[in-house]
């Protein structure tokens, strides 16, 4: 065992040398090669612990700009007519002032918007999220020393980083960031002259995004991997924890679609430089006539979609694993129906491929094809509904802790319902004639993709601080912030359902121009004072965080929670491949919380004689 | 300064609350971390029953006072055929959805308040019934069997393009950056071709090709257009620049305008602007005063208009294309239909943009027609024997030989000369005053001549017709421009007796 030793009274410890496995990790020294000096330990890291750290970091970051945007146009929407000037010092030219008056200008207004949806969407719900959390906890609850390709995950994660620095540069140039939704429909996104920010601030925006491709494919190859080929002894698929599970599928959804974007934003670099026309035919703009025809912008909503439905459940699924995992852990229940949540997982990942044109129902696709894309989508509510009935499930009976962690995912199934019901509304194409592209659509997914996915992310991030951190978060300013967030998200996002209902569409810039719309200034007054408070609340999150990571209340004890995954048998300051002895070796499923008796029992614990296997009824 | 005072303010915000976040990690420890953790647990647990009553009051409350303005509630049902339908399958979604959400908030909120921790209670170790799983896997799935084949009944329905046969009004909408432009067929209920290499703002908006005569009678509208209740309406979608959306809520109707792909949405209106605005009327939210800031303006019922909007992200303008849709009936249609001026009438016809220029429509000539009838009618209801102008005999320039566009205006003379026998005429050329007098004396002479023996090629009887040559000698306008020249190169046609 070399220099490893175990401290004879730390009986975890102890247990794990007798029973764990042996890789012989710790007689190479190749492991602290690469964590010596502190580049290589806290910034160019290949270690899975601190890349976690850093998309964390880096997503916040993001989700603190991109946020922050939605004030800004949500001041616009909500008080059209008060004076913007106080703004000027940050946004310069894009406010325009009149008399005194300063307003948004609406060029600005739609690049803030399609920079809300790109920024949310991949900076910090996918790369913020799975990165986050798949690079924690893929190698620590599978019982390995780290991913499968250390150099790779260090990549992915800097591809990322480039991917940000490309769009935050974009958000500074004189034409502004690119502003044709975050969908980046051609031809208002392949021809320059058809908007400002469809000049430099597109190209900006596709390079940004093309790095960001790479990051995921880097970061999905690796999990993808690391969960086949890294799985301590006795791991087997079936006694993967559900994060696991569901880190797995969205590595394989990333990875079979991310692609399939990518080449669609070849296509389109393509037709704005060199002169192709995948996307364009007939087209008069700016008193000419394009000469170049043939070409189909339905083309690209296929291509984009083809990512843009799974991209959804790349952002849900690891939430829902994170959620089902804290459900189980504090209510001191084993998941219900694990089989059932495995596989709707799977159902899901499966199913998130054929139903992309859904999306599409409107945009003047064969109405004899959306046959089937409805049908497929409205089958995903099944098993969807399936893991609600789970999540419910597990809470009967239970003996709830209500800390964060277990009121965000508590939060996460009221909001996963609530968003997710409207989805049926959207998915049968008949309701969607009326309903596409109105605030409904915009209450539906930032509910259930949202505002759901962030509290899934906010339940990790509670629950898991203290591995990463070695200190636990403050539970006050915690629960304020759950509280506040769980009422201030539905304030906002609730009412956007009647104006959905009363036909007013989304991405207006003001709602003056039509008498259908404009009788809503009240409603559109309280959802802009809801997210302002929203937003301050996830400020006192930030703060919450930054404080509790130096000055938290310490971790005493390796597994505060009475967890039964492996990542509570790691050290507190857990160095390079994570155990420093032997890899705990695993006998039993991740729930046996309550049985016979016990109030859990960890994987680590060989089944007892005669003792039934909790996953085996 | 007012940004350091924020900041200032925020700074101190964030301490104080960090400071409050510690100071109760504190009192924990003084009174007990063990209590104090099981008193904020017990809390939270009754946090959430107090959420869920609110909440469920909150979406109920807040649905009921809202329901006036929402599409398919209140005054606010369908305004066309297929709308009813679509609200009906929002209905009945809403009413499983419902039942879904509250009970399994219900479920959710009850289920974290009741099994709240107890250190005396060990959890109950329920990891899995197939029966229960079983039963939620099939109620959802016979729920959304039900959903997709009511759904999937309407859609293709409502999307099902026109039989070639069945009556309907095609119109064609065009988006660009940003504005939408409506092409009425004209009276042939036929839109012409177009090209988009045609486009010239200002000349030809729409690039119309003009060689294809089904255009010459579409015409274009201005900020409001309309359409006849109960007329089956198929509206042919197109786009200049980028992708557009023709979205009209009131009538349930949205479809992409693609550049490139024409798309089409079939809508039949099933009410009058009018009696949407008296269905208006009865709900107190359309009796305040359509502009607030002015007591004497009407009130929002009475201003009620159908819009059309854009619902597809195209530019910074997005938010502006609107134009107005008025439902009225059949004949305030026909009405207002035959007041409307082809395009190409007044901004193209004999332009140099048109391939039509100097040469006699179809149209034109069926028009000339029935004016030359009336001419011919008032001029036999007269005491006095009358000279009708034959407008449109046209001759081959310096030449007396008749232009094939003659024939419209010969052919109807013939006619009316044959059903009147008993009336007899002149034929009198006149010419400008260009070129030599006595040839211009001869000259119209000749074609005075061609015009008696075309129309004695069609049968009317020579005896009845004398030619006559005045040359220059009777202008009736100057001859120091073109149209005044043009206008004394005339042939007449003088009633000698009848």
């Amino acid at each position: 065992m070399g220099h490893v030793t175990i401290d004879p009274n730390d009986k975890l410890a102890v247990m794990i040398e007798e029973t764990g496995y042996d890789d012989h990790f710790h007689e190479h020294h190749h492991g602290d090669k690469y964590q010596s000096g502190f580049i290589g330990h806290y910034i160019f890291s290949m270690d899975h612990k601190i890349i976690a750290r850093q998309f964390l970091i880096t997503g916040i970051f993001w989700a603190i700009i991109g946020a922050g945007m939605s004030i800004i146009f949500r001041l616009q929407l909500g008080f059209p007519e008060s004076d913007m000037a106080w703004l000027k010092p940050l946004l310069g030219k894009w406010i325009t002032v009149n008399d005194g008056v300063g307003a948004l200008s609406p060029e600005f207004y739609y690049a803030l918007v399609t920079m809300h949806g790109t920024i949310l969407v991949f900076f910090v719900l996918t790369a913020g999220l799975s990165g986050t959390f798949s690079n924690l906890l893929i190698p620590l609850q599978v019982g390995a020393r780290d991913m499968a390709s250390p150099f790779l995950n260090m990549l992915s994660y800097w591809f990322f980083f480039l991917a940000g620095v490309v769009m935050f540069y974009s958000l500074f140039i004189s034409t502004g960031p690119f502003s044709g939704g975050w969908t980046g429909y051609p031809p208002l996104s392949a021809l320059p002259q058809a908007s400002t920010g469809s000049g430099t601030g597109m190209t900006l925006w596709l390079v940004s995004l093309t790095l960001f491709v790479v990051s995921v494919l880097l970061g999905g190859i690796n999990y993808i991997t690391t969960v086949l080929n890294l799985r301590t002894k006795g791991m087997s698929m079936w006694k993967l924890p559900l994060p696991i599970w569901a880190f797995f599928v969205t590595a394989v959804l990333g990875l079979l679609s991310f692609p399939v974007l990518a080449s669609g934003f070849f296509m389109l670099i393509f037709d704005r430089g060199l002169g192709t026309s995948f996307f364009l035919s007939e087209i008069f703009i700016n008193g000419q006539a394009l000469d170049r025809v043939g070409g189909s912008p339905i083309l690209y909503q296929h291509l984009f979609w083809f990512l843009g439905h799974p991209e959804v459940y790349i952002i849900i699924l690891p939430a829902m694993g994170i959620v089902s995992e804290v459900l189980s852990v504090h209510a001191r229940k084993p998941i219900f129906g694990y089989t059932a949540m495995v596989l709707s997982i799977l159902a899901i990942g499966f199913l998130s491929f054929i139903v992309w044109a859904h999306h599409m129902f409107m945009s003047g696709v064969n109405p004899f094809l959306s046959n089937f894309f409805v049908i497929f989508t409205l089958i995903i509510a099944v098993p969807s509904a399936v893991k609600v009935f789970n999540w419910i499930t597990t809470l009967y009976g239970g003996n709830i802790r209500f800390n964060s962690a277990m009121l965000f995912a508590i939060g996460f199934v009221s909001m996963f319902i609530s968003g997710g019901l409207t989805g049926i509304f959207l998915g049968n194409s008949a309701i969607d004639i009326q309903m596409h592209d109105t605030y409904f659509v915009v209450a539906h997914f930032h509910i259930v993709m949202g505002i759901a996915a962030f509290f899934g992310m906010f339940s990790g991030v509670y629950h898991w601080f203290p591995k990463m951190f070695g200190r636990f978060m403050n539970e006050k300013l915690g629960r304020i912030h759950f509280w506040g967030t769980l009422v201030g998200a539905y304030a906002i996002f609730w009412p956007m359902h009647y104006l959905g209902m009363a036909g007013v569409p989304r991405r207006y810039y003001s709602f003056d121009t039509f008498d259908a719309f404009k009788h809503f200034g009240p409603m559109n007054e309280f959802i802009t004072i809801s997210a302002i408070i929203v937003f301050g609340l996830q400020l006192l999150f930030v703060i919450n965080f930054f404080y509790s990571i130096f000055r938290g209340k310490k971790m005493t004890e390796r597994n505060p929670y009475g967890a039964n995954t492996l990542e509570w048998t790691t050290p507190i300051e857990a160095g390079h491949g994570n155990w420093p002895g032997k890899i705990p070796a695993v006998h039993r499923w991740a729930y046996d919380y309550g049985k016979d008796g016990k109030e859990f029992i960890p994987q680590y614990v060989p089944l007892a004689e005669g003792e039934v296997a909790g996953d085996a009824h | 300064m007012t940004g350091l005072v924020i900041v200032a303010i925020f700074i101190l915000l964030a301490v104080i609350l960090v400071q409050i976040g510690r100071l109760t990690e504190v009192a924990a420890v003084i009174r007990g971390e063990e209590n104090v953790a099981m008193a904020t647990n017990n809390r939270n647990a009754v946090y959430m029953l107090i959420f869920l009553v609110v909440f469920l009051i909150y979406c109920v409350a807040s649905a009921w006072f809202y329901k006036d303005r929402m599409l398919g509630y209140g005054p606010h049902t369908a305004a066309s055929a297929h709308g009813g339908q679509l609200d009906s399958i929002f209905n009945t979604t809403l009413f499983f959805t419902g039942i879904v959400f509250v009970i399994t908030h219900i479920a959710l909120f009850w289920f974290a308040y009741k099994y709240r921790e107890d250190k005396n209670r060990i959890a109950y170790f329920f990891p899995h019934s197939t029966f229960l799983e079983v039963i939620w896997t099939a109620i959802p799935t016979v729920v959304m069997a039900i959903l997709v084949v009511r759904g999937l009944i309407v859609w293709n329905a409502t999307m099902a393009d026109v039989a070639p046969e069945e009556e309907h009004i095609e119109i064609e909408a065009t988006g660009s950056q940003f504005l939408w432009e409506i092409r009425y067929p004209g009276a042939d209920n036929k839109l012409g071709a177009k090209n988009f290499r045609l486009i010239k703002p200002g000349i030809n908006p729409l690039g119309q090709n003009w060689e294809d005569t089904k255009n010459l009678d579409d015409f274009l509208v201005g900020d409001v257009f309309y359409l006849p209740v109960n007329k089956k309406v198929r509206v042919r979608i197109t786009a200049k620049d980028v992708l557009h959306n023709f979205y009209l809520p009131h009538f349930r109707v949205k479809m992409d305008a693609v550049p490139g792909l024409p798309t089409h949405f079939i809508f039949t209106p099933t009410k009058t602007t009018e009696e949407y605005r008296q269905e208006l009327k009865n709900y107190p939210e359309y009796q305040a005063l359509s502009d607030p800031e002015d007591p004497e303006s009407p009130q929002r019922w009475e201003t009620f208009d159908y819009e059309l909007a854009c619902a597809e992200l195209c530019g910074y303008g997005h938010y502006s294309m609107r134009k107005t849709l008025k439902i009225v009936s059949q004949e305030e249609y026909d009405d207002w239909f035959a007041q409307q001026q082809p395009y190409y009438m007044s901004n193209i016809r004999n332009t140099d943009n048109d391939p039509f220029k100097g040469k006699l429509l179809k149209v034109e000539a069926a028009k000339r027609a029935r004016e030359l009838k009336s001419e011919f009618k008032s001029a036999m209801d007269s005491d006095k024997l009358s000279t009708i102008r034959l407008k449109n005999v046209f001759f081959e320039t310096g030449s007396s030989t008749l232009k094939d566009d003659s024939k419209y205006e010969l052919n109807e003379v013939a006619e009316l000369l044959k059903a009147n026998p008993n009336v007899k005429v002149e034929l009198g050329g006149h010419t400008d005053s260009t070129g030599d007098e006595s040839a211009n004396q001869v000259l119209s002479m000749q074609r005075a001549e061609s015009v008696v023996n075309y129309l004695s090629s069609k049968g009317v009887s020579q005896s009845n017709m004398s030619s006559k040559g005045y040359g220059q000698s009777r202008p009736v306008d100057t001859n120091d421009t073109d149209e005044g020249r043009q206008n004394n190169r005339r042939t007449e046609l003088k009633i000698t007796a009848k």
